[in-house]
């Protein structure tokens, strides 16, 4: 029987949706049991969260000023500590996830499952490859802990109602010293989150420059959408980073997903061929965007976007 | 200061994937074979070092079938002072190729690892990560910006949430992402000059190295096509579109 340990995701003391979306894929297998790990310096606002989360059985925590921040190499070392008897080490296919999971998995001396997209069993699972160009079954073996990152857009979230107990861990686990926080520069916005958006508008290369996204922020915010970018926007120095969607970037599935000025490079459709519906406004008819668009509008954005925008009063 | 680079040969980016009609794997014969291009970022970094006088020595490294040559002498002609070819037929997986880099680590003294985030092919992003553990140093991933001051690197990295900014001590590996730099063209006298640099081939056996290629992939199949929508001819038609499904 499974028992999975779910590494939990957060940041300014809030829970992110990417772990209750890892309970949505442990559940896909039937796991016997679903514990929820929360390393952080301060973890009860967060581990309550977590034990709300509906099929969470234990919230486990560990206190500690060293994890303050998510530092791979001082997480790592802890979470094999706590490991000791599940079969199973989950972590969203995130920043966090994907830079912890592999550290967590090469000393526990395993091999590692990334993006898990679909389960088939509790050691069975399709994850993409080139870009999403391809869907492979692998198998893990049963015998040894499995270590997974989970493809976030794949499971919807978990819902509230749970009541899990919450227990603090003591680990004894050497903390390395060599690897410390600076800063972590954010961007300041008040709209939602791409991630967990359920509508988001995004822009590309066609919008042209930093004072022509206005036109993209203006439609997200009479839609109540995040921002997204393609990765061309994004090269241009036309958003922050953090906004690109694709391969290399986010990979998300919003109910709405409106794609402007984005041609359509493949790396970027992997970021959101989960989407609900996907809008296309774009000036060339033969944009790759239209080959995978619910509903497409070939014009000049500046006109369109604005009169959308109007439009929806 | 030694660099070492890991220079992973895949499926040129521009190649658009096939899986075979039988679903035994993708299509790969005949088609075009590049270095993974974060591989490329990951060795500009390091040959930028270089020329700042941070580093004196870069090491391209790769693990691959003996064809693999070419591509180190890519490398070469990029500018790396030397290469070294682990030799084998197989594929290996991360935890495998992660073992077998900590074999070169304990033979060359790197005070720098830089990899790429993730090779294009299997997209994993895990080797990197399980270097640093083997090895028992830090890891700084997802690289946007890379400053050496002294004994530390100071890495700025691309994060969900923003850019965050880490200390690391050296020796570290770090490893890519796209932003990090815009690597060089190959000159044609370079690639003439790369012939005689040195390039040394190992053994895979020979590495002693215990396989960590635990996972089985037991079948190919193409993505779930979305099937083709309708083109409205204007706004209005869009937003009475949007409304019937609820979205607006």
């Amino acid at each position: 029987m499974s028992k999975v340990l779910i590494i939990a995701e957060h940041l300014n003391g809030k829970l992110n949706s990417s772990t209750a979306r890892c309970v949505t894929c442990a559940k896909a297998f039937n796991a016997a049991s679903i514990d929820v790990l929360v390393l952080a310096d301060a973890v009860d606002a967060i581990a309550a969260e977590a034990a709300a989360i509906d099929g969470v059985n234990k919230v486990l925590t560990i206190a500690n000023p060293a994890n303050a921040h998510a530092l791979a190499a001082v997480y790592a070392p802890q979470v094999v500590a706590a490991a000791a008897g599940y079969s199973h080490v989950l972590a969203p296919s995130t920043t966090f996830g994907k830079d912890l999971a592999p550290r967590i998995a090469a000393l526990l001396g395993v091999a590692q499952v990334s993006d898990i997209a679909e389960v088939l069993g509790a050691h069975q699972f399709k994850r993409p490859i080139y870009a999403g160009n391809a869907i492979i079954t692998v198998e893990a073996p049963a015998t040894a802990t499995l270590v997974a990152t989970v493809r976030t857009a794949s499971f919807a979230a978990a819902g509230g109602g749970g009541s899990a107990a919450v227990e603090a861990l003591n680990v004894s686990a050497e903390l390395p010293t060599h690897t410390r926080f600076v800063e972590l520069q954010q961007g300041k916005s008040d709209r939602p989150d791409l991630q967990s958006a359920s509508r988001v508008v995004s822009g590309g290369r066609g919008v042209g420059s930093a004072e022509n996204f206005a036109v993209i922020y203006k439609l997200a915010d009479k839609l109540g959408a995040a921002v997204g970018a393609s990765r061309a926007a994004v090269d241009a120095g036309y958003v922050p980073s953090d906004l690109q969607v694709g391969q290399t970037g986010k990979i998300i599935a919003p109910e709405l997903y409106m794609a402007i000025g984005i041609s359509g490079a493949i790396q970027h459709l992997t970021g959101i061929k989960d989407a609900g519906t996907i809008v296309a406004i774009n000036k060339d008819s033969e944009a790759p965007i239209f080959e995978i668009a619910d509903i497409g509008l070939v014009g000049d954005l500046f006109v369109l976007v604005p009169e959308l925008e109007a439009a929806l009063g | 200061m030694k660099i070492l680079v890991g220079y992973k040969r895949v499926v040129d980016y521009n190649v658009r994937i096939q899986v075979k009609p039988d679903g035994s794997g993708v299509v790969t014969e005949g088609v075009k074979l590049s270095a993974n291009p974060f591989d490329d970022i990951a060795l500009e970094e390091a040959l930028r070092l270089r020329e700042k006088g941070v580093a004196t020595d870069v090491i391209v490294a790769t693990i691959g079938p003996a064809d693999c040559q070419a591509h180190l002498r890519n490398g070469l002609a990029m500018g790396a002072n030397r290469a070294i070819h682990v030799v084998t037929a197989d594929a290996i997986q991360p935890l495998t190729a992660a073992r077998a880099l900590l074999k070169l680590i304990e033979k060359e003294q790197p005070d720098i690892v830089i990899l790429g985030k993730q090779a294009i092919d299997d997209d994993c992003n895990q080797t990197g990560q399980m270097l640093a553990a083997l090895w028992n140093r830090p890891q700084a991933t997802f690289a946007s910006k890379v400053e050496i001051n002294g004994g530390a690197a100071r890495v700025t990295r691309e994060v969900d949430a923003g850019l965050e900014t880490i200390e690391v001590d050296l020796p570290a590996v770090i490893t890519t992402d796209l932003r990090l730099n815009e690597p060089r063209f190959i000159k044609l006298p370079d690639i003439m000059k790369a012939k005689s640099k040195p390039l040394e081939t190992i053994d895979f056996a020979s590495l002693g190295v215990e396989s960590g290629d635990h996972l089985k992939t037991t079948a190919y199949a193409a993505p779930a096509k979305r099937s083709k929508g309708v083109m409205v001819k204007d706004v209005a038609e869009l937003v009475s579109l949007l409304k019937t499904k609820g979205l607006v």
